[in-house]
């Protein structure tokens, strides 16, 4: 049988607005060897609660998304790693959060804990007390002659979230790159449950600070499937307007990074002065620079004020006015062209396997927009155009953010002069329900998952797409000089704090 | 472009706005602690070392704008390094964490006497909204003293910067003490 018709021998669970597939242990074992034959099934988050193991699998030809779970058996699950090695990270997590663990999973070395919570695993149904000392990391081995290892981090030497970096070179030339995360982790979803979907927004708000808007997007539609509630039009298209102001800013900041980190200041100077700008003009329209809590279940909290249309066409036409040439001088630096051509390279066919969506997807031919397929709110009256290219190096990020400005200034052009007129916050009733929700940040997919019982959060999940570029980081910095890895690294700009949860 | 993008910050002027005032009050309470320690080893001019942790990264989105051509710290006499060996002022966000404690801990250690902490965000404050979570210790002077806090969630850069140009005036040697050096 192949995997979709396998899922469909399963139980249906109530989950708005897609049902739940709950299957058994051998179930779940059948349908992994499937999917080992079957590539047509995306994996694009995955995460526990006590008892249970969930997935989500976007099958992109036809936008069908598949919520499937599998019940934990004496701690035990089978590993969906062998299948889908995009999983390896998710695995981790879930060992380390609830405590269980993949059965044949191709690795179980801690990610998030560090040895350092005073209970564990945090959010299993009964955590014990953790007596045992921090262990020192462990890092995957790379052996061969000359070989040296550079450890960077927690702290960096740029302003930048924390992490560990292990890089094992040969001369300049980096062999492997093992990121070691977990160093933020602020007990996130344990602190979500027992609150209200109004409460709990701030969390998914404040998971990754630059995808805010974004995070709680997915969030209150999660939280609107659990209650069957939908927000009112014009609180659906101010969604938009925010999370395509949050795309543009985030590109801007991030392009002009990139370039910075190849020592062209002058052309940084014109890109974050640009994000400045519009950080203000948003501020102006919505009372904060970066929309924090303006999205919540329900609707949205704040309206645009009285000029504030104005104040963000401005920004944008002052953005327009100086566009082609910044364009042009991109195009034409030799000395840029060296360091981001060819550098960092992700290959179309890793890209295929991993699904990290995305600018980092979009730049190594892989389409996927949540936008476009399956949509979500708005979107679905309006058509988005995103180009897909092929090289897969830092040049085709920058190119594909920087097409990603063009349109997501279209958008906001489209949407501001027709944002429907109406309120802007449906009530949520204290319901019990299931719910999922999706929406497509700058980084790529976000999937938000809560369970409400009696109008309070028993169990929740936040997927930022980090956990599937992380990785694939990894592999593109492979064979290029240590210098280069800060152009990779902000080319691809993953998430600490979302994955650190 | 280059040419053209010179020619026009010569003929309109800078991008960059004039510094926030400093704060008269907390100035001159600082600038008493500190006066007979960081006058002269300092003199006028910080430098910063950003340590995050546990922030959600939107502090760091505000504290890299400080950078940017419109607030142009360096004009300032602040400047960012990479290294809390270099540091007079450890710029921290975030709650701390059980994870981040350690490192955070390291870095205060590894910046010379005499220092500066600043404490950035709500979160930085009290742990935010992450208050009560057993995965953090608190706010940053749960791990490390701290000598001011700037408030917001994020702050602006305006808010940041106006407590550093604080610490600059709180820093600066009263014209008497000049003459004797
Ligand atoms: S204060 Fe706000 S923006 Fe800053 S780290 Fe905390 S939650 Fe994030």
């Amino acid at each position: 049988m192949n995997a979709r018709t396998l899922l469909l021998t399963a139980t249906a669970e109530a989950c708005a607005p897609v049902p739940r597939r709950h299957l058994t242990g051998s179930q779940w074992a059948a349908f992994v060897t499937a999917l080992t034959q079957d590539s047509s099934l995306e994996l694009r988050a995955m995460w526990a609660d006590g008892v249970s193991v969930y997935t989500i699998f976007l099958a992109p030809e036809d936008g069908t998304v598949i919520f499937a779970s599998v019940s934990v058996e004496l701690g035990l699950y089978q590993a969906l790693s062998p299948a889908r090695p995009s999983a390896v990270l998710y695995e981790r997590m879930i060992h380390d959060l609830w405590g269980h663990t993949a059965a044949d999973g191709l690795d179980m070395r801690p990610f998030l804990d560090h040895g350092n919570w005073t209970a564990t695993p945090p959010l299993a149904i009964r955590p014990l007390p953790n007596l045992t000392a921090p262990e020192p990391k462990e890092f995957l081995p790379a052996e061969g002659e000359g070989l040296h290892r550079i450890p960077v981090g927690p702290v960096h030497a740029g302003i930048i979230e924390p992490g560990h970096f292990r890089f094992t070179a040969q001369g300049e030339i980096i062999v492997r790159l093992e990121a070691r995360l977990g160093y933020l982790h602020k007990g996130t979803l344990g602190l979500m449950q027992g609150k209200s979907p109004r409460v709990a927004a701030r969390f998914a708000a404040r998971l990754s600070g630059d995808s805010t808007v974004a995070h709680a997007i997915a969030f209150a539609r999660a939280a609107e499937a659990a209650a069957h509630v939908l927000p009112p039009p014009r609180a659906e298209a101010l969604r938009c307007v925010f999370a395509e102001i949050e795309r543009i800013a985030n590109h801007l900041g991030d392009i002009g990074g990139i370039i910075n980190d190849a020592a062209f200041a002058l052309m940084q100077a014109r890109f974050v002065w640009h994000r400045e700008h519009l950080l203000r003009a948003t501020e102006t329209a919505f009372g904060h620079r970066l929309m924090m809590d303006a999205v919540v279940p329900g609707g949205v909290s704040v309206d645009l004020a009285p000029g504030g249309e104005d104040t963000i066409i401005q920004a944008l036409d002052t953005l327009a006015a100086e566009w082609d040439a910044l364009l042009a001088t991109y195009d034409n630096s030799a000395s840029l062209a060296d360091r981001v051509v060819s550098t960092g390279t992700l290959s179309a066919s890793l890209a295929a396997s991993f699904a990290p969506g995305g600018f980092i997807g979009r730049a190594s031919g892989q389409a996927a927009d949540l936008r476009r397929v399956p949509g979500y709110g708005h979107y679905r009256d309006i058509d988005v155009e995103m180009p897909v290219l092929t090289a897969g190096d830092v040049d085709a990020r920058v190119r594909i953010r920087m097409a990603e400005v063009v349109e997501s200034a279209r958008l906001l052009r489209h949407i501001l002069p027709r944002l429907p007129e109406g309120a802007l916050l449906e009530r949520l009733d204290a319901v019990s329900g299931e719910g999922l929700g999706w929406a497509e940040g700058f980084r790529g997919d976000i999937w938000h998952w809560v369970r409400v019982e009696g109008g309070q959060i028993a169990a929740a999940f936040m997927a930022d797409p980090s956990w599937r570029q992380w990785p694939l980081l990894e592999v593109a910095v492979e064979g290029n000089i240590v210098a280069d890895f800060p152009l990779c690294n902000k080319s691809f700009n993953c998430s600490y704090s979302g994955v650190d949860l | 472009m280059a040419w053209r993008t010179m020619w026009r910050a010569l003929r309109d002027g800078p991008a960059t706005e004039p510094a926030p005032a400093a704060d008269p009050l907390l100035a001159e309470s600082l600038a008493a602690r500190l006066h007979a320690a960081a006058q002269r080893r300092l003199g006028r001019g910080l430098a910063i070392r950003q340590v995050d942790s546990g922030s959600c990264n939107g502090c760091e989105l505000e504290i890299h704008m400080l950078g940017s051509i419109v607030y142009d710290l360096e004009r300032l006499g602040l400047r960012f390094v990479a290294s809390p060996r270099h540091a007079d002022v450890l710029l921290v966000t975030g709650p701390v964490t059980r994870n981040m404690h350690d490192a955070l801990l390291r870095s205060w250690a590894a910046t010379p006497d005499p220092k500066f902490v600043v404490a950035v965000g709500d979160c930085a404050i009290d742990g935010g909204v992450f208050k009560g979570s057993t995965a953090i210790i608190g706010g940053i002077d749960a791990a490390v003293p701290v000598d001011a806090f700037v408030r917001g969630c994020p702050p602006t850069p305006a808010a940041i910067l106006e407590v550093l140009c604080t610490l600059i005036e709180a820093n600066t040697p009263p014209p008497e003490r000049v003459r004797r050096i």
